[in-house]
């Protein structure tokens, strides 16, 4: 880990809110609030917290899917296209579209809405990917998709059928083969698995591992699992009320959770031959159109200080790779 | 009262409503009319428009205006017979169907469906044929209504199937609650909605076959309705004859109830669909 | 002790297509368990493999084809509301539609109390019904007046607990409870079990995918596959020395949190669920790692290794006689 890594996806001051109008008064919804993330290629990143949290919106915005309700208020989205950085809010549609699919794909939760339900899932290729390419070699490049489809280890016959007589696994995984199959160089999961059954969950990132091992791609993976999130990802940013509040390499995050709100996630989780008792984070997660003042996470803490209510942390570098806003690990460090 | 501020944000809920007023206010000025509806020769025949006669008199020797006022009267009231009636047949069979699902649901949606197949306002000519002269109001609401309920029953079903499958349904039959309170009390409100919006729908159908019937001389024309003016006004060949206030004014009441009512009915679907709701309330 | 619940020999078979294209498949085949007073016992498995369907058998929610299921020795009949007559309650999958989304969430305890009979005044009614949300860490005039939209899941899930205790039940059937609940505030929840399963001495027949907490929670466990139950036993044997290939599978398959137990090995899928179903034989034999010839033909009988009872061809020779059945504690 000490060779610096190419960055692919770099997020500035990331500041993305709905701003909803009801009867005159204004509602905002902080969903991502000052994020700012470097993604480096060749790795699979992970996104935890909880539902509310700001995941998907945070994905969204990535995605630079940026449509009203919700708005960029502040902040900047870099991908970093053939060594060359390009700010991609600045983008035209036209050129947005472009991007995806080839530069940046989206492998969404539900996979059912995907697929046109008249159409063989044949069709439904065709059409992606041929609104993607053009020239002579399209023929080429769409019948190489389906060489794909095989290649991923899926049965020949998925081809010909119709995506309700796929099951929730096979759909989800011709899904992830459709969103890799121009080979995009980075590709974002939004809770990929969750729907799925446990083996049918293993055999779904056993495929977006291999995927990724051989395409050398990026991962973007969101997921509440903790258990996906120690199976598969390289580096993890755990993400609470619209910010990251820490982020580090799995080792790091799972041996030494800094962030009293990791620590509550890692130790509820139940293992085997362990009955010993665990305890839920306390409280409920905060509105995010009404969040506190200070730290988000301060009235669910169990080790609140004063400043935690009044101000927001910085997000401190605590070792290689490893960066927490917290106000106690800021404390420990200073004396 | 949020549910109204928001409706009236739509210029063509408040316009519908301000109309809708004026004719219920006509509804009731009947109530203080100095001639009685049923009797010829009261007033002088054919007089134009005057301060006396508002809207002048007809050719039986009545006064349009005070005519009029019972006409929106006696139209409203069939519509509201057939709306409101139409409306619990609807509501019971659409409950019943879709709560108890198999045999029972089968036979109610076969005779809804042939309701909906065959060409009503043939039966509607047919039977008022047979009951002219002892139709009265009541009862020409209640044959409209008897036929108005099956596609409304049929929405009614498949929301109940729906909410028949949610968990709150296990958790009000886990609570002891018997089936006929769990299905007035937990489904009833989701109905409603539906229940007011095709209400209207239905009002304004039952109007307009009303005054199909009166036109052909299918109902009592001694009741005044909308539809017995106009039967009464192209009688007597109002139009050739240059009486222009007489059939102006059943046609352009008919007219003002229909826009009124197409209006009200919009806004407020509009309005209870979500989606559209957001793009109205702005988001 | 007399058992709280014996399911024996439990089928339901649905029939799908027309009168000329029928398959008939069998959701639930010949089960047999039992829960005993004051255990959790877990009935793990994944989509599709029958246990959502035994929870509402045992609620009466459907009929079964074949087979008995008995509340302390005696039989339920058809059309019996076992909540009203056997101490029975249930909880939910999705907390955010076990309550009508138009309705006070307060309504369905006073329901409760007012159809059991339960107090004779409302000050009566809502002392009880203060008592019981305690129970799970809440109090009345926290959800008086509130609409499920006021609550978060792991709340409404707590408050759904608190609604199925008003009648003061025996067993709690909970159709994966914490799975629409965020993992952060799952514990709460399965912690909730076992509080009421000491300190009320309630039973709870916990349905659920996820093994680690049905290890953390639960004494027994059941583990289904396409309608049979494939191995059953204290979840330490079941779940720390699984013996059926599938149990092992399952087992395997759940991310462990810990970064240095990644999985190094791969997994086959099943193509297609209703085939498994269908199969002739073992259902596993499609994708069992050990399958023998037999597996494709005889069906697995139950037979008993130490204390766990399991079906599957490849522990015919370690198995213990039969007579021993069910004696075990």
């Amino acid at each position: 880990m000490t060779a610096k890594k190419a960055t692919v996806l770099q997020t500035e001051n990331l500041q993305a809110f709905y701003v909803l109008e009801m009867q005159g008064t204004q509602k905002v919804v902080k969903a991502v609030n000052d994020v700012n993330l470097q993604i480096y290629e060749n790795e699979i990143y992970g996104i935890a917290g909880e539902s509310g949290c700001g995941k998907t919106t945070l994905l969204k915005t990535l995605f630079n899917d940026i449509v009203p309700p919700l708005r960029l208020m502040h902040g900047k989205i870099r991908y970093c296209i053939d060594s060359a950085e390009v700010d991609v809010t600045s983008l035209s549609a036209e050129e947005k579209r472009k991007l995806r699919m080839e530069f940046i794909s989206y492998i969404p939760q539900g996979s059912m809405s995907v697929f046109n339900p008249v159409q063989r899932i044949r069709g439904t290729f065709r059409d992606f990917i041929g609104s993607h390419v053009s020239g002579k070699n399209r023929a080429e490049i769409i019948e190489s998709t389906y060489q794909r489809v095989v290649e991923l280890g899926l049965p020949q016959n998925v081809l010909d059928m119709y995506p309700h007589q796929l099951s929730g696994g096979m759909r989800q995984r011709v899904t992830i083969a459709l969103a890799s199959s121009l080979n995009p160089r980075i590709m974002i999961g939004d809770e990929p698995t969750t729907a799925l059954d446990v083996v049918v969950q293993r055999g779904v990132i056993q495929m977006l591992t291999e995927i990724q091992k051989s395409l050398k791609n990026t991962i973007i993976l969101v997921t509440h699992d903790m258990g996906v999130h120690a199976n598969v990802s390289d580096r993890i940013g755990i993400m609470y009320a619209g910010k990251i509040v820490e982020e580090g390499t799995t080792e790091q995050i799972f041996a030494e959770p800094a962030h009293p709100y990791t620590r509550f996630l890692i130790n509820s989780l139940p293992k085997f031959g362990d009955k010993s008792m665990r305890e839920s984070v306390p409280g409920s997660p905060p509105s995010l159109s009404n969040l506190p003042q200070g730290c988000p996470f301060h009235p669910r803490c169990p080790h609140v200080k004063d400043i935690c209510r009044q101000q927001m942390p910085d997000f401190t570098q605590l070792d290689h790779d490893h960066k927490v806003a917290c106000w106690l690990v800021g404390e420990q460090q200073h004396g | 009262m949020k549910l109204l501020r928001d409706l009236f944000k739509d210029f063509r809920f408040t316009l519908s409503f301000i109309v809708l007023m004026i004719i219920m206010i006509l509804a009731l000025l009947s109530f203080f009319s100095p001639y009685d509806p049923t009797l010829w020769y009261v007033v002088p025949r054919d007089l134009r428009p005057s301060a006396e006669h508002l809207l002048g008199t007809d050719s039986n020797g009545q006064d349009i205006f005070w005519q009029a006022t019972f006409a929106v009267r006696n139209s409203l009231v069939v519509s509201l017979i057939s709306g409101l009636v139409s409306r619990a047949i609807a509501v019971l069979i659409g409950m019943i169907a879709g709560y108890k699902g198999g045999s029972i649901d089968r036979v109610l949606m076969f005779v809804g469906d042939s309701l909906l197949v065959i060409p009503l306002v043939l039966i509607f000519v047919m039977l008022a044929m047979m009951v002219r002269q002892s139709m009265t109001l009541v009862t020409l609401g209640l044959m409209l209504a008897a036929f108005g309920w099956a596609w409304d029953a049929r929405l009614i079903r498949s929301m109940v199937l729906s909410l028949r499958e949610r968990e709150f349904t296990k958790t009000a039959a886990l609570s002891g609650t018997g089936t006929v309170k769990l299905v007035l009390k937990e489904y009833m409100p989701f109905t409603m909605p539906l229940v007011f919006s095709t209400l209207i729908n239905n009002m304004s159908w039952a109007i307009g076959i009303e005054m199909f019937l009166a036109i052909l001389g299918l109902v009592n024309l001694n009741i005044p309705t909308l539809g017995t003016m106009l039967n009464w006004a192209l009688h007597y060949q109002s139009i050739l004859l240059g009486r222009w206030w007489w059939i102006l004014t059943p046609v352009l009441l008919s007219l003002l109830v229909f826009i009124a009512l197409y209006w009200l009915s919009v806004s407020v679907s509009e309005y209870l669909d979500p989606r559209t709701r957001i793009q109205r309330v702005g988001a | 002790m007399a058992n709280l619940l014996e399911v024996i020999e439990l089928t339901k078979r649905y029939s799908q297509g027309n009168v000329f294209d029928k398959t008939v498949f069998t959701a639930v085949d010949q089960i047999n368990f039992h829960i005993k007073p004051a255990e959790v016992f877990t009935l793990a498995g994944e989509s599709g493999c029958g246990k959502t369907t035994t929870a509402k058998l045992i609620l009466g929610f459907e009929e079964p084809t074949s087979g008995e299921i008995r509340h302390n020795g005696i039989a339920q009949t058809r059309d019996e509301k076992p909540w009203i007559t056997k101490g029975v309650q249930a909880i939910f999958q999705d907390p955010f539609s076990t309550f009508n989304p138009l309705r006070r969430v307060e309504a369905y305890f006073h329901e409760t109390v007012q159809n059991f009979h339960l107090a004779r005044s409302k000050q009566e009614a809502v002392d009880w019904i203060d008592r019981k949300l305690r129970l799970v860490g809440l109090t009345y005039p926290e959800i008086a007046g509130k609409y499920p939209n006021e609550f978060s899941g792991g709340q409404l899930q707590r408050i759904s607990i608190a609604r199925a205790l008003v009648t003061d039940p025996k067993l709690i059937i909970a159709d994966e409870p914490v799975s629409m609940v965020d993992a952060s505030l799952r514990m709460s929840i399965v912690n909730l079990f076992k509080k009421l399963r000491d300190e009320l001495g309630v039973s709870i027949l916990y349905i659920t995918h996820d093994l680690a907490t049905a290890y953390y929670v639960s004494d027994r466990i059941a583990i289904m596959f396409r309608g049979r139950i494939v191995e059953m036993g204290s979840v330490d044997q079941v779940l720390m020395k699984p013996r059926h290939p599938y149990s092992k599978l399952l087992r395997d398959s759940i991310p462990q949190a810990d970064p240095k137990q990644r999985w190094t090995t791969s997994v086959t899928l099943a193509e297609l669920e209703q085939q498994e179903y269908l199969r002739q034989g073992c259902r596993f034999a499609g994708r069992c790692p050990d399958v023998m010839d037999i597996c494709k033909s005889v069906v697995p009988v139950d037979i008993h290794v130490e204390d766990v009872r399991i079906q599957c061809h490849k522990y015919a020779d370690s198995a213990v006689p039969s007579s021993l059945e069910e004696s075990q504690p």
